[in-house]
């Protein structure tokens, strides 16, 4: 298993790996908000946290249609299939979802601070999204192997992947969102709404890869 | 261990590609499946596999104790595609095959000097040619122990030389009692191996 993480963390830095492509949607999603919501720092501060978790989550979705697709093109996902006898097919694809949210979604969470600068937010503000961002995230690529794992065989599954798994991930947007206003608006609780997200994360990190390997095993042709 | 299929009926997509194959391999045999195109040698392949469902028939496996108790997890499969990274070097491929597979038998250094690749091992895959990257793929079956070898049009690609010691490779296998189930075009050199012609299902 620990083979498997090691080389799909490798593919994603190496050429071709996407790694940086989610991280550069991010950026440019939230620097063009300023410029469309105009100059009024206060607005900015207080719609912060939200546009940080809808760009990360649109820049979650971006690469997940190649986690298992890319596989598939290649004949390894045959093999990885036959593993099951030795590696239970979900937990391959945890393994796989866990390389891809290091390989891929981490950076995000890593420049969520930064970005949150574009949008004057405050220290504590930017501190507790990055937080609920490096909890909540994880849940999104869970969510989003079943959907890879369903569009595996359509050649541009991207747009499909998108549409059947943004309804999914709303909760973990809302109480992600919620979360990161309770750091810094007072009377809003922080650590009950965290928890929720935290549970989401832990429940969607067994749904997610058994519904995925369910898919794979059936889906095969 | 023996492999047995009765009356085997595989499809795709809903449709019947092929029924009525039965066969039964003892350790050492060798089974060569030729036909037409599209006469389902790969489906065939692939149901054994356990990569399709059985439609139709049974497929069991006897004799492969607590190590191989289905076929899935005694074989090793070479697809049309060679299942290898185009951005890792062959030997990073193989490494991770090995590992993941688990019964290691050779390293990916030797694997590689059997198929003749040594000292490109450090090139990353996609820089081979297709020759060499079949190579590189029936080195993927030297790096685990696997007794049952499926093979889909292993020869594709292969010059003359490549062919002959491939050819040398499987009759060493079926020497230590492997089985091999081969779908093929080109003849293979596997003499006394048993022969499946499959055509179209009526």
């Amino acid at each position: 298993m620990w083979s498997l993480f090691l080389r799909d963390i490798r593919l994603s830095i190496r050429a071709g790996g996407g790694a940086l492509t989610g991280v550069i949607f991010f950026l440019a999603v939230i620097a063009t908000i300023p410029f469309g919501v105009g100059p009024d720092l206060n607005l900015l501060a207080r719609i912060g946290p939200a546009i940080l978790w809808i760009g990360a989550l649109l820049a979650c979705l971006l690469g997940l249609d190649r986690l298992f697709q890319a596989d598939r093109e290649d004949g390894s996902l045959d093999l990885l299939v036959l593993g099951n006898d030795r590696h239970m097919l979900a937990l391959t694809v945890l393994t796989k979802c866990l390389a891809h949210w290091a390989g891929s979604v981490l950076p995000l969470v890593i420049a969520a601070p930064l970005l949150g600068l574009f949008m004057n937010m405050e220290p504590i503000g930017i501190g507790a999204t990055a937080l609920t961002l490096l909890v909540g995230t994880p849940a999104i690529t869970f969510i989003g192997a079943a959907g890879a794992a369903v569009a595996v065989a359509l050649p541009r599954g991207g747009l499909l992947i998108s549409v059947l798994v943004l309804p999914l991930t709303i909760p973990v947007l809302i109480f992600g969102v919620s979360a990161s206003y309770g750091a810094v608006a007072d009377p809003d609780p922080f650590l009950q709404p965290f928890l929720i997200l935290a549970a989401l994360t832990l429940f969607l990190a067994v749904l997610g890869p058994v519904a995925a390997a369910l898919a794979l095993r059936h889906g095969a042709d | 261990m023996r492999l047995i299929a009765e009356n085997l009926g595989g499809e795709r997509g809903g449709e019947a590609v092929f029924s009525g194959i039965g066969f039964a391999l003892e350790k050492g045999q060798a089974l060569i499946v030729t036909g037409p195109n599209g006469a389902g040698k790969s489906t065939l392949l692939r149901v054994v596999a356990g990569l399709l469902p059985v439609a139709a028939g049974r497929l069991l496996i006897e004799g492969g104790h607590a190590d191989f108790p289905s076929v899935a997890s005694a074989c090793h499969y070479l697809g049309h595609q060679n299942a290898m990274k185009m951005a890792l070097s062959v030997v990073e491929n193989l490494r991770f095959w090995r590992d993941f597979a688990g019964a290691d038998f050779l390293s990916a250094e030797e694997a590689l000097e059997t198929v003749g690749l040594d000292g490109i091992g450090h090139l990353p895959f996609g820089y081979l040619s297709t020759g060499q990257r079949r190579r590189a793929a029936i080195a993927k079956l030297l790096v685990s122990r696997r007794p049952l070898w499926l093979l889909d049009e292993p020869t594709a690609g292969l010059d003359k030389a490549s062919e002959g010691r491939f050819g040398e490779l499987m009759r060493k296998h079926c020497g230590e009692g492997g089985i091999i189930i081969a779908a093929t075009h080109l003849p293979l050199g596997l003499e006394g191996a048993q022969a499946l012609v499959m055509g179209r299902v009526e």
